[in-house]
């Protein structure tokens, strides 16, 4: 009886919350760039999909972009919209999705 | 009390503790699962708030209504118009809504009372909600151009509402003889998509250019300049070369009466221009449901807390996409889908009773002026107390790039589209 209502407990409390994404800061950065590159990062067409590439390449390229050093058509334009932190966020999130 | 008795009351005393705290336990988990959020409208703005709403609680209780069984973009409709791409390539329907356990109802939305918290359908079903989404798009102000109603868009099309309309303004140009005259008349700000009568013009060029190259097209815009103007007006030199004639609102472009039977317009000055097609884009206000439901400000549009959207009028109704005010945020089916992620996020924060972390926002607007041949604008936003929704990064093309630099533009342009209606509509 008592195993029963745990687990009836549990399954109402993490049903819902399994597979929710919590909302960070840096989620609140990142669902920015879904738009352009796929939910989750998944890119299904011409823009390159930026999910579970590492950290350091995905804010590398970024500062890159934001200081001119990288070619780019509009994610030149695009970074320099955030800040060093704000970059690293980005890039810790995305490297983190399968 | 015998030491039987004592064991025996000291268990159930556990046991009830465990009970108690067990039920606030699962009372402070389920908090959010019975609220119930109501989206009125499936486009952008709607269903990227339905889909971000379950990605960020799965036991909320979320309905989508739009009356449409499936969306037609605005987005990529330029393409139709001018034979590019099929009507079925800009559609989508609302399977991967339900996939998800989002109730989709197709109806029409009669009223909102936003003190009983509950919503009319035309068919008499009554809705309640927690939480209630506003993405209604745009409707016209008719009523600002003289000798124009609403059913003469059958004759002289707007197509700013994918569907119906972009086929219309299509079989028109396709039925125009070589050397017609096709009119282009944008709207004064604000309006839903900044650049897309400049796309249109670009394409339908490209169409004439191709069929009937004799055809010219007459732009008359009410405004003065225009969305990356230096970029449009460079390629059509370069691309259309005398085929594209622009005049600004000051210049008698602004056109305040038409004469539907006749394809006549007249400028605010007195001069007339005839055509064998007039794309007439009217003034815009927020969608129908928006006004009916009082939350529209005196210019036809809705003033929202920009950091959360909810609107300023009424609490727990929330107001998304081009129908509301979004400070430096342009109104584009791209800032709706950015508008609909935070709304979702300032939505189960506030039933969670939690503070939503500061949101950020975004826009990229690309524009073909031919299939090889693509510019863009882009934004990244945040939000302050004093100033709203603000700038922080951006810009657009640069003026000086190769073709090879516009080819990829064109080309990411179609990357933007699938990417954009994926996290959208899939």
């Amino acid at each position: 009886m008592k195993r029963i209502l745990i687990f009836l407990i549990l399954y109402f409390c993490f049903i819902g919350e399994v597979l929710a994404v919590e909302i960070t800061r840096a989620v609140m950065l990142s669902n920015s760039c879904a738009a352009c590159h796929g939910t989750h990062g998944k890119s299904p067409g011409e823009i390159p999909a930026i999910n579970g590439k590492s950290s350091r390449f995905i804010s590398q390229a970024l500062l890159e972009f934001r200081e001119g050093r990288r070619s780019a058509t509009v994610m030149g334009r695009h970074a320099t919209g955030y800040s060093d932190e704000e970059i690293q966020l980005i890039a810790d999130y995305f490297s983190t999705l399968p | 009390m015998n030491n039987y008795s004592r064991r025996k009351f000291i268990k159930l005393m556990a046991g009830t503790g465990a009970l108690l705290s067990a039920s606030s336990l699962l009372t402070s988990c389920r908090k959010t699962a019975s609220a119930r959020v109501v989206i009125v409208g499936g486009g952008f703005g709607g269903s990227t708030c339905a889909k971000y709403l379950r990605s960020f609680d799965g036991t909320l209780d979320i309905t989508l209504i739009d009356s449409a069984k499936r969306f037609v973009t605005c987005p990529f409709s330029n393409m139709v118009i001018s034979g590019m791409q099929t009507m079925d390539s800009i559609s989508y329907g609302y399977s991967a809504q339900t996939d998800r356990g989002v109730k989709v109802v197709h109806a029409r939305v009669q009223d909102v009372d936003a003190v009983a918290k509950k919503l009319t359908l035309e068919d008499g079903r009554v809705l309640g909600y927690d939480r209630l989404v506003l993405s209604p798009g745009i409707d016209f102000k008719w009523d600002e151009i003289e000798g124009m109603q609403v059913s003469d868009a059958e004759l002289i099309p707007h197509a700013w509402q994918g569907g119906a309309q972009t086929t219309l303004l299509r079989r028109q140009l396709t039925a125009m003889r070589n050397g017609g005259v096709v009119i282009v008349a944008p709207p004064d700000n604000p309006f839903r998509c900044p650049p897309g009568p400049y796309e249109r013009v670009s394409l339908i060029a490209h169409y004439l250019k191709q069929h009937k190259p004799r055809s010219k097209i007459l732009v008359l815009d009410a405004k003065d300049k225009f969305s990356k103007q230096a970029l449009f007006m460079q390629g059509w030199k370069e691309l259309y070369p005398g085929m594209v004639e622009w005049v600004a609102g000051s210049n008698g472009g602004r056109i305040d009466e038409i004469d539907v039977a006749a394809r006549s317009l007249y400028a605010a000055f007195g001069d007339a221009h005839m055509a064998d097609v007039v794309n007439f884009i009217p003034p815009q206000k927020a969608g129908v449901i928006a006004h009916r439901s009082g939350l529209t400000n005196n210019d036809g549009w809705c003033d929202v807390d920009q950091r959360t959207f909810e609107s300023k009028i009424h609490k727990d109704v929330y107001v998304i996409g081009d129908a509301s005010v979004a400070g430096a945020m342009p109104k584009s089916g791209f800032a709706a889908n950015s508008q609909g992620k935070v709304c979702a996020a300032a939505i189960v924060s506030s039933l969670r009773g939690v503070a939503m972390p500061d949101p950020s926002y975004v826009n990229t607007c690309y524009s073909l002026v031919s299939p090889d041949y693509g510019i863009s604008v882009a934004a990244v936003y945040r939000h302050s107390k004093e100033k709203g929704i603000y700038k922080t990064g951006g810009g657009v093309s640069p003026l000086d790039a190769d073709a090879a630099y516009r080819l990829r533009e064109a080309r990411y342009a179609r990357g933007w589209y699938d990417s954009i209606t994926m996290d959208t509509f899939g």
